[in-house]
């Protein structure tokens, strides 16, 4: 259990002693300016963590929504499977699965990766379930086989709702991987964890957090808005 | 039965360059599993080449399901489909339903794509290359009187009309032998649905494809029809018919019912004052001896001669003062109206005559001059020659009718 223990260790970052701001646990923006560097390193974590997860939810859940899509019957399972699996404390499931694949970024990854599918799953099915049945129709009867119904008509049709998963799955796991450092994956969580009662740390670490979160949904918005240019003529 | 070079329509317009197909039902049936019915029952039926099927009926009648095993969206159970002799279970469904223009009534438009890369989704399928696909978009959307532009512009852009015109442009965008068209005008209001009705005819006209157009109204398809099938619950065949013969002779009580009580009048509509024979008058000039009058009027079907002037324009009735003396006078009984052009659909030619409470009225050509008189009595006759013997014109598209393409607003 001495493993366990190690990187919730508090660890030393600033003086605690004098008067000042910074032994105060204020906010304190000459310290902060000061030691910027200390959070490129957790940030940097923070974004591997969050794109690898994604990347590797979203290719899972992907083969398993046409697996489901073309059998009809996998739907409800996968998805009372995915939703099942979100239920799971994320602290727990990290603890679990130390014994198994050790203190690593990978025991966070399977994790995060877990929790990913809620969302991608669910958004990637209903994207092809909802594409109108006349469109399906029309394309069918006009002589596109099953492939290229879904490849040129299904999946074009799917791409909001599917980077609407997106969007929320990554959200959910730049949030989640705040926790990842109980797996040893470091990441901000672990900077923030560091030294909890410190404001000013608490602050920027959280911040950056919140800003990596929001950078991530800008860009799907902006894939959104290249790759949908018919749902931005439906609105003009 | 191939029609090797039966139309001269499809030389004269680069259009349409392939011959329509032959179509024929042989005792096709789609039973269900775990139905006792069958949904369509040994339908046994030919459409020759460039005629227009309209497969009509109650709902649950089976008429989709019949049009859909045409292109294997629906699998026969028994019995046979076959295109140009050859039987539709012998090709590769996606192959052949390429060669087959279909239309539904919610269109279907592919929203993702432009209206350009709608009409080009079978020639790309078939592989044509980039400049003839371009060229072959272009020339469809002048023929179904989408404007220029229209081609950049994205499905949820367009009114519901030219959504249907554009489906119609898709369906045809291969030059496909034969088009199915399941209810295709059935979303759009009724102005509307009568001027797509209209443009689609005068479309035909040119083409000469041979359709399947599956219709619940029992107006359009004695409009749209060259041949009309009318199924019964069950999926039987009830009558197959022109649609004056089915007008004329409905089989049975089912057909005369469905057909409704105005079956008459629906005839009337089939039919121009130029199909039928009209009266001869006898029009007399003003200074015309009265001779001569009298000698027009004994040949004449009617013995009330019609004064007309110069150019034989009618002027009005002519009254018996103006037949005393040595020669007419403009004395009038009544003026001449109202009149009837020979273009004239019969049964607005009727409801004229009706709402201006007279028996009869002249018949003018497109000069204004007299070329016959129409009377009630004349339009009863009509009703009583054989349907086979029925004259209709080539199209029933009132020439007011063309100018009023593409008109509409679009939606936004």
């Amino acid at each position: 259990m001495s493993a366990l223990a190690l990187p919730l260790a508090q660890l030393e970052i600033r003086s605690r002693t004098g008067g000042t701001c910074v032994s105060e646990d204020g906010f304190c923006p000459g310290w902060i300016v000061d030691n910027l560097d200390r959070y490129v390193q957790p940030l940097l974590e923070h974004i591997y963590l969050t794109v690898i997860s994604v990347a590797v939810g979203f290719a899972i859940s992907f083969a398993l929504a046409l697996l489901a899509h073309r059998s009809g019957w996998l739907t409800a399972p996968v998805t009372a499977l995915t939703s099942v699996l979100y239920t799971i404390p994320s602290i727990a499931l990290f603890l679990i699965l130390v014994p198994v694949t050790g203190l690593t970024a990978l025991t966070a990854i399977i994790a995060l990766v877990a929790y990913t599918q809620v969302f991608l799953f669910r958004n990637i099915i209903n994207g092809l379930v909802n594409v109108p049945e006349e469109t399906k129709d029309a394309a069918r009867g006009m002589g596109l086989t099953d492939r290229q119904v879904l490849w040129r008509v299904e999946m074009p049709l799917a791409v909001p709702e599917i980077l609407a998963g997106l969007r929320i799955a990554t959200t959910s796991t730049v949030n989640l991987a705040t926790l990842a450092f109980f797996a040893g994956a470091g990441g901000l969580g672990a900077q923030i964890f560091q030294d909890i009662t410190f404001r000013s740390n608490v602050v920027v670490a959280g911040g950056l957090a919140i800003l990596l979160a929001a950078l991530f949904d800008l860009i799907f918005l902006g894939g959104q808005r290249v790759a949908t240019p018919w749902r931005r003529a439906a609105a003009t | 039965m191939t029609a090797p070079d039966n139309s001269s329509g499809s030389n004269a317009t680069p259009r349409s360059t392939r011959e329509a197909a032959t179509l024929e039902f042989r005792g096709a049936t789609k039973r269900y599993p775990g139905q006792e019915a069958a949904a369509v029952d040994g339908l046994s039926l030919t459409v020759p080449a460039g005629e227009i099927l309209v497969l009509v009926g109650p709902s649950g009648c089976g008429k989709t399901t019949a049009m859909r095993m045409v292109n294997r969206m629906i699998e026969i159970t028994e019995g046979d489909i076959l295109l140009d002799e050859r039987s539709v279970r012998d090709r590769a469904p996606a192959e052949l339903r390429r060669e087959i223009g279909y239309v539904i009534q919610q269109i279907g438009l592919f929203p993702h794509m432009t209206i350009a890369d709608n009409v080009a989704v079978v020639p790309r399928l078939l592989g044509w290359e980039r400049d003839r696909i371009d060229a072959r978009v272009k020339e469809l959307l002048e023929l179904v009187s989408l404007g220029e532009g229209t081609g950049e512009r994205y499905p949820s852009q367009l009114s519901g009309g030219q959504r249907q015109r554009v489906g119609v442009a898709r369906a045809l965008a291969a030059d496909p032998p034969l088009m199915l068209m399941d209810e295709p005008f059935g979303a759009i209001d009724p102005i509307n649905r009568e001027r797509l009705q209209n443009e689609f005819l005068r479309l035909q006209g040119e083409l000469r494809k041979t359709i399947v157009f599956v219709t619940h109204d029992i107006d359009e398809a004695i409009k749209m029809g060259d041949k009309i099938a009318v199924l019964r619950t069950g999926g039987r065949l009830a009558q197959y018919a022109s649609p004056a013969e089915l007008l004329m002779y409905p089989a049975d009580e089912f057909i005369e019912d469905f057909v409704g009580a105005d079956r008459a009048l629906k005839r009337l509509a089939l039919q121009r004052v130029r199909d039928i024979d009209l009266w001869r008058a006898a029009t007399v000039r003003v200074g015309e001896p009265i001779e001569e009058a009298r000698r027009k009027i004994a040949d004449a079907d009617i013995d009330m001669p019609l004064l007309v002037d110069e150019h034989g324009r009618p002027e009005g009735w002519l009254s018996e003062r103006g037949m005393t003396g040595e020669r007419v006078r403009a004395e009038l009984r009544s003026r001449a109206e109202p009149t009837v052009e020979l273009d004239d659909v019969l049964r607005d030619a009727l409801a004229d005559l009706i709402e201006s409470e007279v028996h009869y009225s002249p018949v003018v050509d497109a000069e204004g001059c007299v070329a016959g008189v129409l009377s009630l009595e004349v339009i009863s006759q009509t009703l009583q020659i054989p349907p086979d013997q029925v004259r209709t014109g080539p199209d029933l598209v009132a020439p007011g009718d063309e100018a009023v393409a593409g008109s509409e607003a679009p939606s936004r």
